[in-house]
């Protein structure tokens, strides 16, 4: 697969420098020899020193560890960054409304654009949620979606994180180092920044605040110190300049939601959660959980407090769920959708399932409600054993699991150790929703540092890169 | 402020302040068995006073048995299993901080969790010749975050949150040497200005780095009245009752809010009965029984703290 042909995002076809990476190149076959070597332990050491670290999951003894950044930047022209922002705000807006139709009048349902086991039957949909009304109808107030392109001029999406979607202190940590290191390349280029994402979030979650609540006092959830992002969910905190608190922070009196402060309680409008609906209020969801607030879903329900993002938004980034996304386009908007999925089998129908049984070692198959890489099975890297085992786990239960082809990721020039060398990478936009949609220009690039490896998740070893829009 | 970031904070300064203090009085302890003095059992009695000052005398005894130099400085100083070892105490103040990260200044941040880190690394091969080294460098820890506070942290209740439990665990801290020491030296009272007396009472005043002043101050003899003066009632020295009492009270007020005026109160009381206390009522009331009442009144104090800022129960929304 290695000899598959991919787009390289500095290369045209013909070989030569695509003109957004123009002035890059030519920086770079200027710069002295070992200078790139050179700021790059520079960078490492400055991420050291902040801390900008995360945890990962079943290392021993939870260790934390920095993801690797690359100090190439990801380049976008301003018409490209253009067409691309349209079509996320597009299906942001088709995924709000689907939201709020499945919980109120479930219009799609009886249209028979979806069925109603498909969405009444998934484990993610909170029927606590049904016939609530939120401000603004805003389900996802912060959807990362995630893109790869696989041509000059196609994306897809890959999938839609519409609960807690992580990686933003990334992208704007990764920018600060960019500026630090080479403030020469920011006087020759005009990047547009995304400096002012807390801001543009702050203002989000102002707009979903109770609607009679004139100054509504926000803050950012998070289950601990010792969660994977707790860096981010500190730095989102201190960059909005409101408190970061615990479960334990928060009680519920009269429908109510307030802090513990010390000067006594403080009534709470928002919460920007990053705490799972599983977790948030043990007297509703799971009653083993002391991440949460006993009593926050009824606060909620009432309308006293905000979530952000809300309650039972797994139903529609779910795996078997984004098959449909295009059509609710059609069907909430009236409009052609400008992103495209990825062809998907679902591997509940008899056909899709037989199909790729007997194309396991060319699709990438991926559990329904799985995320962050874990439990994939990507068959042209994988060994027949493997490819074997997995197998068994599909004829398990075959509707967990959906297959797509495996794409052909762009690659952008990176910094390894052989010297600079094409790696494949994608990119998650950050959209919010608020009374308008919004978001800044670029997003988080991953990118996935072995040779030919097509897994950028940064739990799986994976990097990220500063993503540059160019002014036109 | 957020109760629970407050709480982080104020415990966070406890735990290092703790450390310093057991650090302290196991050195001493340390120089005091090394003095060829021959009074009798003085040597148990000494290693059981100590445990007593941090209040793990039944724990240790229950593991441990008979209180010897060699185990009980263990079982203060590196035991995991001992909550109030030198080793719990600095990592509970990294794990406050950790929770805290937003609330302090980097530097505080690195300063604590570069001493865990190094803690960790010294404590697989302790040799009792390197003891000394060990406590000396608990104690420059301590006085490197101490100095990295003032220096780096914005004036606000952060920093009063910090200073409250800082001289709070230091008044209690000073409190329990004086009434243990107090306990031990009684044989010898009579015996004022005698080689052992000389030596005990220099070793707790060395304990709280109170020996250089003492000569300065007092320019005679060693007397248990006059120790006890100090550590008490003079507010120059930095570790006696009156000088924390001093900045529990300036603490308190700097934080003020509506539920913590009992708080300010009884600190303002306590800290007046210090200010305006002569040393001879407190001989008279006899020393024991002046400490006693002392620690009392601090645990008091603490609880109302606790309940007043610290606390996240959910009653305190009745008002």
């Amino acid at each position: 697969m290695n000899t598959k042909k991919y787009f390289n995002e500095m290369y045209a076809d013909d070989g030569e420098v695509r003109e957004i990476y123009e002035i890059y190149t030519r920086w770079l076959k200027e710069l002295p020899t070992g200078t790139l070597e050179r700021r790059n332990a520079e960078a490492e050491l400055l991420f050291r020193r902040l801390g900008i670290t995360f945890a990962v999951y079943g290392e021993s003894n939870g260790g934390e560890r920095l993801i690797p950044f690359d100090i190439v930047p990801r380049i976008f022209g301003a018409s490209e960054w253009q067409r691309l922002e349209k079509g996320l705000k597009q299906r942001v807006r088709a995924l709000n409304a689907f939201l709020h139709d499945i919980y109120h009048g479930q219009e799609i349902i009886k249209a028979g654009v979806i069925s109603a086991h498909q969405v009444l039957d998934n484990v993610l949909y909170r029927r606590e949620m049904q016939g609530i009304d939120l401000p603004n109808q805003v389900y996802a107030h912060i959807a990362g979606i995630d893109l790869v392109r696989v041509a000059e001029n196609d994306f897809y999406v890959l999938e839609d994180n519409l609960r807690t979607p992580s990686g933003v202190s990334y992208m704007l940590e990764n920018r600060k180092t960019m500026m630090r290191l080479f403030p020469e390349l920011f006087v020759n280029h005009v990047v547009k920044p995304v400096e002012h994402y807390p801001q543009m979030l702050l203002d989000t979650l102002r707009e979903a605040a109770p609607p009679n609540v004139a100054d509504p006092v926000i803050v950012v959830m998070t289950p601990g110190a010792y969660n994977s992002a707790y860096f981010e969910h500190a730095f989102l905190a201190s960059q909005m300049g409101v408190e970061l608190v615990e479960g334990q922070d928060l009680f519920v009196h009269q429908q109510k939601v307030y802090m513990h402060t010390t000067e006594g309680p403080q009534q709470v409008h928002v919460i920007y959660r990053r705490v799972d609906d599983d977790f948030i209020d043990p007297r509703v969801f799971r009653s083993d959980s002391s991440l949460g607030v006993p009593g926050l879903m009824d606060a909620y329900c009432s309308g006293n407090v905000a979530l952000a993002n809300g309650v039972g938004t797994g139903v529609a980034d779910d795996k078997s769920t984004y098959l449909f996304v295009p059509e609710m386009i059609r069907f909430y908007l009236g409009e052609e959708p400008l992103l495209s999925n990825v062809p998907t089998w679902r591997l509940s129908e008899p056909d899709d399932l037989k199909y790729v049984l007997e194309h396991l070692p060319e699709l990438v198959i991926k559990e329904v409600q799985g995320s962050g890489g874990y439990g994939m099975l990507i068959g042209p890297t994988s060994s027949k054993e493997e490819i074997k085992t997995y197998k068994q786990r599909i004829l398990a239960e075959p509707a967990k699991f959906i297959a797509q082809p495996t794409l052909a990721l762009s690659a952008c020039p990176t910094l390894v150790e052989s010297g600079v060398a094409p790696r494949h990478v994608d990119l998650r936009p950050f959209v919010l929703s608020g009374k308008e949609i919004r978001l800044v220009p670029g997003g988080l690039t991953r990118v996935a540092l072995s040779e030919g490896s097509l897994v950028v998740n940064s739990s799986q070893g994976g990097g990220t890169k500063d993503t540059w829009v160019l002014e036109d | 402020m957020l109760s629970r970031t407050a709480d982080n904070l104020f415990w966070m300064a406890r735990h290092i302040e703790r450390a310093e203090n057991t650090a302290r009085v196991l050195d001493v302890a340390h120089r005091t068995s090394l003095l060829p003095l021959d009074i009798e059992g003085t040597d148990a009695y000494l290693w059981f006073a100590l445990l007593n000052i941090t209040g793990c005398a039944h724990s240790y005894e229950a593991k441990h048995g008979l209180a010897k130099a060699d185990s009980v400085t263990r079982y203060m100083a590196l035991s995991p299993d001992n909550p109030a070892s030198i080793y719990n105490c600095l990592w509970l103040a990294r794990e406050n901080a950790r929770s805290v990260r937003g609330a302090i200044t980097s530097e505080m941040w690195e300063v604590i969790n570069d001493t865990w880190l190094e803690l960790n690394n010294l404590s697989g091969q302790m040799d009792y010749e390197k003891l000394q080294d060990f406590f000396d460098w608990v104690k420059n820890r301590s006085h490197l975050f101490r100095g990295v506070t003032l220096g780096t942290i914005r004036k606000d209740i952060a920093l009063s949150f910090i200073k409250l439990g800082t001289f709070l665990e230091r008044a209690d801290n000073t409190a329990r040497i004086l009434d243990v020491k107090y306990h031990i030296l009684l044989p010898s009272v009579n015996d004022v200005g005698g080689a052992a007396d000389y030596y005990q009472w220099g070793s707790l005043l060395k304990s709280v780095s109170a020996f250089e002043a003492y000569r300065k101050v007092y320019r005679d003899v060693i007397s248990p009245l006059r120790v006890s003066e100090l550590l008490i009632l003079r507010e120059d020295m930095p570790r006696s009752l009156h000088a924390c009492l001093n900045e529990v009270e300036a603490a308190l007020i700097e934080i003020n809010g509506s539920s913590g005026h009992e708080a300010r109160r009884m600190a303002g009381e306590q800290h007046a009965a210090l200010h305006f206390g002569r040393i001879d009522d407190v001989f008279a009331q006899g020393l024991h029984e002046y400490i006693t009442d002392f620690l009392q009144n601090t645990a008091l104090l603490s609880r109302e703290i606790r309940d007043a800022y610290l606390s996240r129960r959910d009653t305190i929304l009745v008002r």
